[in-house]
């Protein structure tokens, strides 16, 4: 009755999208140009830190999620080649071009503050931490577009239960990975990195709230913020912070990055409320990709059933 | 050069290259060019060239003088009018494709949101400029009122620079760039002005000589 256990795969052993894509092609190659000559390009090809970057994989989703929209879903490569990721430039095709450059294999998220269990965790401990889930979830910018993404992952409280917030903890505060080195455009943006993104407890625990490895059943491009980012679809999706390297509990309310640049702009709920405006522009519509006219924003982006209750008696024009 | 500068060709040459932005414009509608958002990525190129067919065009007369080549004078009025061709896409993309002919929410923009306000305004004050450039326009105002009436094209910029600093969320550094040339651009008209160089030959903005109108 023994039974040999596989050795287990880790992220870095999942096999980059690239590749299996490339394997009916490789045959073809092989055929019309002789073995050297693509056993050559594929030594380039591992030589060259790009198509490792790019490169997604497969991941194995146990159930859909009950939380996920009917509504047509983007496009992968809408959702991949239209982002806002400022550490790799300010214009929403450039984080595509160059997110080759950030490495997330290995990759460790430290948790740290108020919890009694302070821990480091691995992207491979976090992917076997809950059964993964795909969540379509609509997604609305800050800038009045928004999409349709089939996300991966599961409800960020099972992360919060391993480390076991102490009595104090009211906030959560999100790290982004930053390193000048491999993000020179940085400078260039005219916010301060590391981004740091928050949500109070409460809205943390909420079962929308999604710890997201993936996206179309595959691990997420690095311009959507893999290997591992937070996914909260009732508010504007800056606050959903990418590449996550540090979640930090704590007392106060964290500073965050979009509401310290421009306080009068961008609050620290900017919850999705097409009655409050951006000082500069309208939030009463929004353009879907792939839609030529705009449709009507939804008060919490249409998840008010879910989350409304989080802000009985709050202020949302006071609050936003 | 100046052979070059006074052929037809040379007018033919700044007409073809001020086409190129809108080419390419149609070339990446045709090849998934425009990005998943094609109505944003047609407002920013259309706003882009206008603001930088103002900059060139107000290039022309420091250009002028600093290489000696009176000759560019020919150009200004092409350039001048891409800037306003432009600036009508623009205009034209912003109320059609972005506000669907709502003149209601286009005026509640106007009203409220000030980066629309001076970006209409700029808008605006292009249009008698593109309405008098031609050389009968010249000879009716007078050239004295004609230049009086194409230094809003100062405001213009300026107005352009205002519009696009107070959209971006936070990335300053186009913006300021832009800023910072129409300033040089325009502090040189000052000092021009007021401590023109000795012996420096004096240029008439508007040669007295109405050219033949080609546009």
């Amino acid at each position: 009755m023994l039974i040999r256990k596989k050795p287990d795969l880790t992220y870095a052993d999942l096999t980059p999208k690239a590749v299996y894509l490339d394997r009916r092609k490789f045959l073809k190659d092989a055929g019309l140009l002789g073995t050297a000559a693509v056993a050559g390009r594929s030594l380039w090809r591992l030589a060259s830190p790009a198509s490792n970057a790019f490169a997604a994989s497969k991941l194995t989703v146990a159930s859909k999620s009950p939380f996920s929209t009917t509504e047509k879903q983007n496009t992968y490569d809408d959702v991949s080649h239209y982002n806002n990721y400022y550490e790799f430039g300010v214009d929403k095709t450039e984080p595509a071009k160059n997110a080759g450059t950030l490495i997330t294999a290995p990759w460790t998220v430290s948790i740290e503050g108020e919890v009694n269990k302070p821990r480091k965790i691995t992207i491979d401990e976090i992917l076997k931490l809950a059964p993964l889930e795909e969540r379509i979830y609509r997604h609305r910018c800050v800038e009045a577009w928004s999409i349709v993404v089939p996300w991966i992952g599961y409800s960020f409280s099972e992360l919060v239960k391993t480390v076991e917030p102490t009595p104090k903890a009211k906030y959560v505060a999100f790290e982004s990975f930053y390193d000048r080195k491999v993000m020179p455009l940085a400078p260039y943006a005219g916010i301060e990195f590391p981004y740091v993104e928050g949500l109070r407890l409460d809205e943390a625990m909420n079962p929308l709230t999604l710890l997201c490895v993936g996206m179309y059943g595959e691990t997420l491009p690095n311009q959507d913020g893999a290997p591992m980012r937070i996914t909260v679809p009732w508010k504007y999706g800056f606050k959903s912070a990418k590449s996550l390297v540090k979640i930090r509990f704590t007392k106060d309310q964290p500073p965050t990055t979009w509401s310290r640049m421009a306080p009068n702009e961008y609050g620290f709920y900017a919850n999705v409320n097409p009655r409050v405006d951006h000082p500069r522009w309208s939030q009463a519509k929004e353009r879907r990709l792939g839609e030529f006219f705009k449709r009507d924003t939804l008060m919490f982006n249409g998840y008010g059933d879910q989350v409304a209750g989080l802000y009985n008696g709050l202020d949302l024009k006071k609050y936003y | 050069m100046r052979a070059f500068l006074i052929s037809k060709w040379s007018k033919a040459a700044v007409v073809l290259i001020g086409l190129v932005p809108i080419a390419s414009l149609v070339w990446r509608a045709f090849h998934n060019g425009l990005t998943a958002n094609p109505i944003e990525f047609i407002t920013h190129a259309t706003g882009d060239w206008t603001l930088r067919f103002v900059v060139i065009t107000l290039c022309i007369t420091p250009l002028r003088r600093l290489v000696q080549l009176p000759d560019l004078i020919r150009f200004r009025r092409t350039l001048g009018l891409f800037a306003f061709f432009y600036g009508c896409l623009h205009f034209t993309t912003y109320i059609w494709l972005d506000k669907f002919f709502d003149l209601h929410a286009v005026w509640i923009d106007v009203y409220k949101r000030p980066y629309i306000t001076v970006g209409f305004t700029a808008f605006v004050l292009m249009i008698p400029l593109a309405v008098t450039s031609t050389a009968g326009w010249i000879r009716r105002m007078g050239g004295k009122n004609w230049r009086l009436l194409h230094r809003a094209i100062y405001f213009i910029a300026i107005f352009g620079v205002i519009h696009y600093y107070w959209l971006v969320k936070s990335a300053v550094i186009r913006p300021l760039t832009y800023g910072a040339i129409v300033a040089v651009l325009l502090l040189w008209r000052v000092a021009d002005k007021y401590w023109p160089r000795s012996g420096a030959t004096k240029t008439a903005p508007v040669s007295s000589q109405p050219q033949k109108a080609q546009a």
